[in-house]
């Protein structure tokens, strides 16, 4: 609970960290128990450990690798020196995050050295450019005082359950992520797809989280934009 | 603080993260009750964003499993453990 400074009136006494311009702050963290079972088991030498982690993660670490090195095999190599480094380090992992983060930290690590060896990383937070002046939505598409003039359309499926049987809406959504300047993508990937929290993210890419924040607006409100055209909404 | 439909569209993510200060999101609230057209943009960034959560992901290739777990049996005692594993 954080302490407010003396004098302040009760409506302003909420947490600081709800206000826009603080930082959320660091907790101390706990490492959840699945983590330190499943570290302790991989010590022990427990093959099967070992497969769950890689089943569960495998995927997702390619998917993130490509963001910084493009071509599929290349990505491969990048994956799995990250495993061969997870396997390195896991006498020194000290649960100061979870596993997740930790693996993707390294492979975040090695996918900028090798995105830089091939000549085509970009820092992240260069791609931000909080500065510029992109809208999440066409602004002709509202009126001079700000209301919607081209307002959105109902879709045909308008639940993720729904969105999911329809493989070619889903298709779409894969293809727009593909798409994003790669810090969005990066973003949209690890918060959405992967479920990592603001700071865990900011740690992996080296980025602020106003950075972090405009990317995943910017990324997610692409996406959104995407999906609408595939169910046929066309500028009146 | 009546909020347009424009700034709206701007504020949504920070909406969804809860990094809204209380009056911006009561602003955002009021708005969202008094507009359909806010309302259907939020909910689709909303569907869209819970969808990405459950995109396929691919499996990895059988061989590269294995080269893998040859890797981890190959560290004997667990991985990580010092010293050379006894030939």
């Amino acid at each position: 609970m954080l302490r407010q400074p003396p004098g302040l009136c009760s409506a302003s006494r909420r947490k600081s960290w709800q206000r826009e311009d603080q930082p959320i702050p660091r907790q101390k963290f706990v490492a959840p128990d699945e983590d330190s079972e499943l570290l302790k088991r991989l010590l022990d030498g427990d093959e099967h450990a070992f497969a769950e982690l890689v089943d569960r993660h495998h995927g997702s670490l390619i998917r993130l690798a490509r963001v910084y090195v493009g071509d599929s095999s290349v990505a491969e190599e990048v994956v799995q020196e990250t495993w061969l480094a997870v396997l390195r380090g896991l006498g020194q992992f000290q649960l100061r995050s979870t596993l997740k983060t930790w693996i993707f930290r390294i492979l975040a690590n090695k996918g900028k050295t090798r995105g830089a060896r091939e000549k085509r990383f970009v820092p992240f937070s260069a791609l931000a450019g909080t500065g510029s002046r992109e809208s999440a939505v066409d602004p002709s598409r509202f009126t001079r005082a700000g209301a919607w003039a081209a307002p959105p359309s109902p879709w045909d499926e308008e639940t993720p359950e729904s969105l999911l049987m329809n493989q070619e809406a889903i298709s779409c959504v894969e293809q727009s992520l593909e798409g994003l300047p790669p810090g969005q993508r990066a973003v949209v990937l690890l918060r959405d797809v992967e479920g990592l929290d603001p700071q865990e993210i900011c740690n992996i890419l080296e980025i602020t989280e106003t950075n972090q924040r405009v990317l995943l607006h910017r990324g997610r409100s692409k996406i959104r934009r995407a999906v609408e055209e595939y169910f046929g909404w066309k500028k009146r | 603080m009546m909020l347009t439909c424009h700034e709206m569209t701007e504020l949504v993510t920070d909406f969804l993260e809860r990094r809204l200060a209380f009056p911006r999101r009561l602003s955002f609230q009021l708005h969202l009750t008094m507009c359909r057209h806010c309302r259907r943009y939020v909910a689709q960034l909303k569907t869209v964003t819970r969808t990405l959560r459950f995109l396929p992901v691919a499996p990895i290739p059988p061989d590269r499993r294995e080269e893998l777990l040859g890797q981890f049996r190959g560290m004997r005692r667990g991985p990580g453990h010092p010293g050379p594993s006894p030939a």
